[in-house]
């Protein structure tokens, strides 16, 4: 019998998820469906640069904010 | 002779910017396309899992994006957004949207001055929009801001150059670019901004609140080359008090008895 996974619990823009231990922020974010083409992703408050996405590791209880473009702007209220 | 406008180390033919909200990404292209539009601008927010198309896809190839901080009500959340928008790969240029005024959408001049500051030193090309205020605006533009943007009336409101006396002051004291941001709501009043010395306008919800949108677009267009060209021809002067004839004042025909 395989022994499961070991998970992280983590915030993923506002909600929480789990991702493998050992999961890479490319990982975790194409996981949960995400086109990581189109998107940038904030760690604790800090911006994570692209080149990073594929090679830093997720922790566990980590905030993350995955965030895209849209149209428009000139909302009064916080976005995230 | 070229009249480019030059923002941030690029060339534009175009004086129109386009504000990218209350589009459809069909539109949205359709906009750009009627609208001759060169820059647009876009908003950051949380993603959506693929599958829902993205405004990036609606954007043509060599157009020039042009990301806002909506949401921010401080300089700190703008340098935030600012960040996150550059990573998300689309070049240097922000502007900056600080507004802590829920019902009138005004932006807060304090902050805005601050964020310039601190986004010029991080290597961005900030064009912050701003309460038409000659005095926020030179320490705007003392702290790296490449244009300022005022306001012509609030946000979606579509009423118009209200803040035109002070815009024209900002276009006579200012060596930065003046573009007139929100509230303009006919090609009537972006033409009038264009006549006033502003080197561009930029516009949302007069095209996306049009009956026919692209109409419109084309529109905007064209009142922003006339009013440009308007400008640059010399607007002639202005008579108060009296009337000057325009037709000669002698050889009248003989009155009849």
């Amino acid at each position: 019998m395989c022994p499961e996974t070991p998970v992280l619990r983590i915030t993923v823009n506002g909600r929480e998820a789990e991702v493998p231990e050992g999961s890479t922020v490319l990982d975790a974010v194409a996981s949960m469906g995400f086109d990581s083409a189109r998107i940038a992703v904030e760690i604790d408050g800090c911006v994570c640069p692209r080149s990073e996405l594929p090679v830093r590791r997720v922790r566990g209880g980590e905030r993350m904010e995955v965030v895209s473009f849209v149209g428009g702007g000139r909302c009064p209220t916080t976005s995230f | 002779m070229s009249d480019d406008l030059v923002l941030g180390g690029r060339r534009f033919r175009s004086r129109f910017i386009l504000g990218s909200g209350k589009f459809s990404l069909d539109m949205t292209r359709r906009v750009i396309e009627e609208g001759g539009v060169e820059m647009a601008t876009l908003a950051v927010r949380r993603a959506s899992a693929a599958g829902e198309g993205n405004v990036l896809d609606s954007m043509p190839e060599g157009i020039t994006l042009l990301p806002n901080t909506s949401g921010a009500r401080s300089a700190e959340e703008a340098v935030r957004i600012a960040r996150l928008a550059r990573e998300l790969g689309c070049g240097d240029f922000v502007k900056i949207e600080i507004i802590r005024d829920t019902k009138y959408l005004l932006p807060d001049n304090r902050e805005t001055v601050r964020a310039v500051g601190m986004l010029a030193d991080e290597g961005f090309v900030p064009m912050p929009y701003m309460m038409p205020d000659l005095t926020a605006a030179r320490d705007m533009a003392d702290a790296g801001a490449a244009a300022v943007m005022p306001l012509g009336s609030p946000i979606g409101s579509n009423r118009g150059l209200l803040t035109k006396e002070f815009v024209k002051m900002m276009v006579e004291e200012l060596d930065v670019p003046v573009i007139v941001d929100a509230g303009i709501g006919k090609p009537s009043q972006a033409c009038e901004a264009m006549e006033i010395g502003c080197a561009a306008v930029m516009a949302n919800t007069a095209i996306a609140t049009a009956g026919d949108v692209p109409g419109m677009a084309r529109a905007f267009r064209m009142a922003i080359e006339a009013g440009r060209l308007a400008y640059l021809s010399g607007t002639g002067r202005v008579l108060d008090g009296r009337a000057e004839a325009s037709s000669p004042l002698t050889g009248f025909l003989e009155r009849s008895p």
